[in-house]
């Protein structure tokens, strides 16, 4: 065991052990983490994914905010009966632009994947107003708060050049039109042919149905297109991912 | 210190040669049974390995021998499920509406089917007995908006109600009276007390009258003179007891100034034909279906 015997020159000298362990990590770590980026299941490609637009964004922000993400998990997993109560299963792509994502591996409430026009908007406002007074054995807290807070794009186009510097693909023009966007999406009578040209299938709508734009219309305008992005109708599953 | 293995005597376990204030530890074998479980385990694993998805290699990982995947594994569960129902499904698909109740074997396969879609997708608004809650309308009773036949029930299923997703939506849009001034506040006060009236609660008669009038001038396009209401534009009778948002007289103004503009989403993309039928069946045996 000559070969052995020379650990303890490795055991006795701090320094040389520390650099070692640095490079046993190292490779331990790149052989687990280097293959995502290459592996083609991680990286399919599908129709439809675009970028959050700036109010369901915020709504976005809001919802970790409140924690949402603690009950509520964004992942419907290949089984029978999740495909059966939540829809299609998610692919990775569907979650390309979250940063973080909302995957979670618990839920004390339903999986929202695919909670996008699910229920009405009047529903969502039911609902997070008093979550008993619709579902009478919910024991989620009531987010009333949410529609006195009014909310103005202060920061939205930072908070949208923070995604891009993260690798989001909002491109010169989305930047810099994101506080027109935001007010756009939440008032059906403003001119939104240029947020919908610039976010296919974004919904514009006074989500709340109050004036003004609150919280509650930005978190109910992110609930609405949750999962409603990719058009499984025409989207085959490569059965080998 | 420690014995060699040549000093040992018959029968006396090795030692490890570790010596701590003169204890020593014996070195006994592992237990044979213990130790060609762990050699198999290993041989097993790297047969695991080769049989299914492992080991990541430079664009995919190694795909397995038996060639099994997740989502492989899930289509084919979902499709035996499919196989097993094929029969009556396409059937219920295929199916006359009216005729399905009178078929005992697709009666009962489409109201289970219909149950399970409905405690799935529907109850979150109609509640679980279909009872419906404020705002959401209780399919239980013989009170219908757009119509409690079961074709009419059918087409409110599939498209919804006023959404924007599918564009046979059923759609109407009651004015917003009070909110846009299409009213004033006196013959708002007018036909609030009609309203009261005819659906039989206490009205200050010195309205009722005046109130009429206003009701047949703006109302009665949709809720119809009588007030009885119209199903073709989604127009709730208002002479009845039952009521949406409330019957008392805070809530009516509350709907005549602000008005109402309940939404149904679309259940075409997410329910199969067989499902809407299913479910549109169950709805229909649940009480209130003409």
């Amino acid at each position: 065991m000559a070969f052995l015997d020379k650990h303890k020159v490795i055991e006795k000298n701090a320094t040389i052990l520390m650099v070692l362990s640095l490079l046993v990590v190292t490779v331990g770590g790149a052989v687990e983490i280097a293959p995502l980026f290459w592996l083609q299941n991680t990286i399919e490609d599908v129709d439809g994914m675009r970028p959050y637009t700036p109010l369901e964004l915020t709504g976005r922000d809001i919802y970790i905010r409140e924690g949402c993400y603690v009950c509520h998990s964004q992942m419907i997993r290949p089984l029978r009966d999740e495909v059966e109560r939540y829809g299609h299963y998610s692919l990775a792509a569907e979650s390309m632009y979250d940063h973080p994502a909302q995957w979670g591996s618990k839920r004390t409430g339903p999986d929202l994947a695919r909670v996008g026009a699910r229920y009405s908007d009047e529903w969502h406002v039911d609902h997070l107003t008093d979550p008993q007074s619709v579902v009478p054995v919910s024991i989620m807290p009531k987010y009333g708060f949410l529609s006195n807070k009014m909310i103005e794009p202060t920061y939205i186009t930072d908070l949208l050049s923070t995604h891009r510097f993260v690798g989001v693909p909002y491109t010169d023009e989305m930047i810099e039109n994101a506080a027109a966007d935001f007010k756009a999406q939440a008032d059906p009578d403003s001119d939104y042919d240029g947020l919908q040209a610039r976010y296919p299938k974004s919904q514009v709508r006074n989500f709340d149905g109050k004036p003004g734009i609150s919280e509650m219309d930005a978190v109910i305008a992110y609930l609405q297109m949750l999962g409603t992005l990719v058009d499984f109708s025409t989207f085959t599953p490569d059965a080998n991912r | 210190m420690s014995k060699k293995p040549t000093e040992l005597e018959e029968d006396e376990v090795e030692t490890t040669g570790h010596s701590w204030d003169g204890i020593e530890e014996y070195n006994n074998p592992l237990p044979r049974w213990w130790l060609w479980t762990l050699y198999a385990t290993i041989i097993w694993a790297i047969g695991y390995t080769i049989a299914y998805p492992a080991w990541p290699m430079l664009t995919q990982a190694t795909p397995g021998v038996l060639g099994w995947s997740t989502r492989g594994d899930v289509a084919a569960e979902i499709k035996a499920v499919d196989v097993a129902n094929a029969e009556i499904e396409s059937k219920l698909a295929a199916a006359d509406l009216t005729t399905i109740s009178a078929d005992a074997d697709m009666n009962s396969y489409a109201n289970n089917a219909g149950k399970a879609v409905f405690q799935t997708w529907c109850i979150q608004c109609h509640q679980t007995g279909g009872q419906g809650a404020k705002g959401y309308p209780n399919l239980l009773d013989d009170d219908w908006l757009w119509g409690g036949d079961i074709e009419s029930i059918h087409t409110t299923i599939k498209h919804g109600v006023r959404n924007e997703d599918d564009d046979d939506a059923r759609f109407s849009e009651m004015p917003k009276f009070g909110a846009d001034e299409l009213l004033e506040a006196a013959e708002i006060d007018q036909v609030v007390n009609f309203v009261l009236k005819i659906s039989g609660q206490e009205a200050d008669a010195a309205l009722v009258t005046d109130g009429a009038v206003v009701f047949e001038d703006n109302c009665a396009s949709c809720h119809a003179e009588d007030g009885k209401g119209d199903r073709d534009q989604g127009a709730p009778n208002l002479t009845d007891a039952i009521w949406l948002y409330g019957g008392d007289e805070a809530t009516i103004r509350d709907s005549v100034n602000n008005a109402r503009f309940g939404v149904m989403p679309t259940w075409a993309a997410r329910l199969s034909e067989s499902d809407i039928n299913a479910v549109a069946t169950y709805v229909h045996q649940l009480g209130g279906g003409e």
